[in-house]
């Protein structure tokens, strides 16, 4: 163990650099965020993550976020463990209706101002799912959507791209 | 009466052959007949291997271990009413809980009634039955059961958990610090796939059946894909077989490594998924590089596989398995040296032999605790017989042993891997990617048994005569997990939930469905 600590001391970060905030995303952000919401938050951003019906597909890859490789805490992005912590909720899952009123109330305990982030394409556009007894659809149906993520499942950088335009947005005033 | 009467043997007896199901039979009984086969299980060890409803009409399949023979069973249920299994194979009644769920079929005798996917909120009841019913107005709250007793309180966690995890309730009932029972709810993620396969043409239904579970999407692809090829009679290009294996190896091992990171990290020992997290990264860039995406989501498609391997891939491949050999195996020396975190797990959420073979758990959860089943070995499938590799098995039963297996697996994953490149089949002439038409126009009823990283899933799927899906079941392999994972947790102190619950790492999506 020593070896590996050692050689993280020496050997450099794995970590990669970050993409470009996406512009699709700045542009969809673009005048959502008023002066006092940025004022609040400054350049850091907590997430509480939602699985409203999904795969778990987008999970494994919003897990992604936090190994060293994209290491999503140097931009002062986190996720909590509570949605009474949260500024963002990032929603994956075409909202399956047994999931709809679990969603509703961790976004009631969110306090304001918040965000939600639809994350994947079922949380998008309620994905191959559409149509069944068993789902509502997409996340706007439920919630006010901030940010769209696309992706089955989106790749780590375009979660990255994504939320870096988010924490762009919020912190330019 | 000494020994059991085999499988055949009995079904023969009992039930109708009916024409036309592939690669195993399927036997029609009637309710006599039915009633005979609870009998006999009450007896033998044949395992569960799946039971769903239909409109009118209840299928179970089963295996005797030994031989490895397998075969279905239907009963007709023109009353909508069918003798209960769960008392002679208790695995049997979260799916006949499902089955009344969605088809309004009652389990008689059952020795749990109360409902399960629907939470009274689809807006319908038995939504995939002849004649759906309006909802309940005013439904009551669901009934956990009964815990009494001296200085007891509950701990109710979930839907939505702390983590970035799926969502499903757990209901503790603690002493103290010790867990004296944990009761589970489920079903907050059902999507109703299997409601959505039905009158889709093959390819749109393999979609969904991608997106099952995730993390075991080439699994669940590739179980769906063998019980449609088996039901049409098709038989795959050589390359596309090994083509599957290798994708079904690769999805293992990032399987594992994630997993064995993550239960460290749950003993605060956030080192090992640090180190973990990178190899699994490692093995998604190179699935993404050799197969265009990072978990392999629909490149395991019915009758071949999407994508061919690039020129370039089999070097990646190597590449991968001479990486994973350098860092991996010093993790494990650091895993099995650090006394901390060993006290963590050994001992910790012991599953006995005897309850995964009641429940006919497979999987890392089966084989820590003793039960010697690995679907590529028995009924086994090309091209795994033309593979050497050895199955772990463990007897302790723990978070240990669930952790060793897993790592066990990994290693033979990567023999796996490079015996797979060194023998890949070249592409037949006159293909540009490994794969057959799936003819539309044609029917059948076709099953396969897929080892996926978590265990084993059965899929059974009838095509009506427009080739379009007329009933599909995906089983996956968390149906017999979950249950087990309420006794391991039994005598365990709360903290140590997150261990056990990671040591099994059941799928949500994939049980709900």
């Amino acid at each position: 163990m020593l070896k590996h600590i050692l050689t993280s001391l020496t050997g450099g970060p794995v970590t990669e650099p970050a993409p470009a905030p996406a512009d699709p995303a700045l542009a969809e952000l673009a005048g959502k965020l008023d002066k006092a919401a940025k004022a609040r938050l400054g350049r850091s951003l907590s997430i509480r993550e939602v699985d409203a019906g999904s795969c778990n597909g987008c999970e494994l890859e919003i897990h992604a976020l936090n190994n060293p490789i994209y290491d999503l805490e140097r931009f002062g992005i986190r996720f909590v463990a509570s949605p009474r912590h949260a500024d963002v909720l990032l929603v994956t899952g075409p909202v399956a209706h047994n999931m709809r009123e679990a969603l509703v109330r961790t976004w009631d305990a969110t306090p304001d101002p918040k965000w939600v982030v639809a994350c994947g394409d079922c949380a998008v556009g309620g994905g191959l799912f559409t149509g069944g007894y068993a789902c509502v659809g997409p996340v706007e149906e439920v919630l006010p959507v901030d940010l769209r993520i696309p992706g089955c499942p989106p790749r780590p950088v375009d979660l990255l791209a994504g939320l870096l335009a988010l924490l762009e947005t919020s912190a330019a005033t | 009466m000494y020994g059991e009467e085999p499988l055949f043997g009995l079904l023969n007896r009992i039930g109708t052959p009916v024409e036309g199901h592939r690669p195993w039979p399927r036997y029609r009984l009637g309710r006599d007949g039915w009633l005979r086969l609870i009998e006999e299980l009450k007896g033998n060890a044949w395992s569960l291997l799946g039971l769903w409803g239909e409109v009118r009409a209840v299928h179970a399949a089963f295996r005797e271990d030994f031989s490895g023979d397998v075969a279905v069973v239907s009963l007709d249920c023109p009353q909508g009413r069918f003798p209960s299994l769960s008392a002679v194979r208790p695995a049997a009644n979260r799916l006949e809980r499902a089955a009344h769920d969605l088809y309004g079929l009652t389990a008689e005798r059952t020795t749990d009634p109360r409902p399960w996917l629907d939470h009274d909120s689809w807006g319908v009841r038995r939504p995939l039955s002849e004649q759906p019913a309006a909802p309940v107005p005013n439904p009551g709250p669901y009934t956990f059961l009964p815990v009494e007793g001296d200085g007891l309180h509950q701990i109710p966690v979930g839907p939505v958990h702390a983590g970035i995890i799926e969502p499903g309730h757990f209901r503790f009932t603690a002493n103290g610090e010790t867990v004296v029972r944990l009761e589970e709810r489920l079903g907050y993620v059902h999507r109703g796939v299997e409601g959505l396969m039905q009158g889709r043409p093959v390819a749109e239904a393999a979609k969904l059946a991608a997106r099952i579970s995730g993390d075991a999407t080439v699994a669940h692809s590739l179980a769906f894909a063998r019980a449609v090829e088996a039901a049409l009679g098709i038989a795959v290009p050589d390359r596309a077989v090994w083509l599957r294996a290798l994708m079904a190896e690769l999805e293992r091992i990032a399987n594992h490594l994630g997993d064995i990171g993550a239960i460290c990290n749950d003993a605060a020992f956030a080192f090992m998924l640090a180190q973990t997290s990178q190899l699994r990264e490692r093995v998604l860039r190179t699935a993404d590089s050799c197969f265009g995406h990072r978990l392999m989501m629909d490149r395991v498609i019915p009758g071949g596989v999407a994508v061919d391997l690039p020129e370039r891939g089999t070097g990646l491949l190597l590449d991968l398995v001479v990486e994973l050999r350098r860092r991996f195996p010093p993790l494990v020396a650091i895993y099995d040296g650090k006394a901390s975190l060993q006290d963590r797990t050994v001992t910790t959420g012991i599953v006995s032999a005897e309850l995964v073979n009641r429940f006919g758990a497979g999987g890392h959860v089966g084989r820590a605790s003793g039960r010697d089943q690995d679907a590529r070995r028995s009924p086994g499938y090309a091209p795994y017989d033309e593979l050497a590799f050895e199955v772990p098995v463990l007897t302790e039963g723990d978070v240990n042993a669930r952790v060793w297996v897993r790592i066990r697996e990994v290693e033979q994953s990567l023999s796996l891997i490079e015996q797979i490149v060194a023998r890949l089949p070249a592409i037949s002439r006159g293909l540009d990617h490994p794969s057959v038409p799936i003819e539309a126009g044609r029917g059948g009823e076709g099953m396969a048994l897929v080892e996926s990283f978590r265990g084993e899933i059965m899929t059974w799927v009838r095509l009506d005569g427009e080739g379009t899906v007329a009933r599909c079941h995906p089983r996956d392999p968390s149906w017999f997990q979950w249950p087990l994972l309420e006794a391991a947790i039994g005598g365990n102190i709360v903290a140590d939930f997150p261990l056990c619950n990671k040591s099994f790492n059941c799928s949500y999506a994939g049980h709900d469905l």
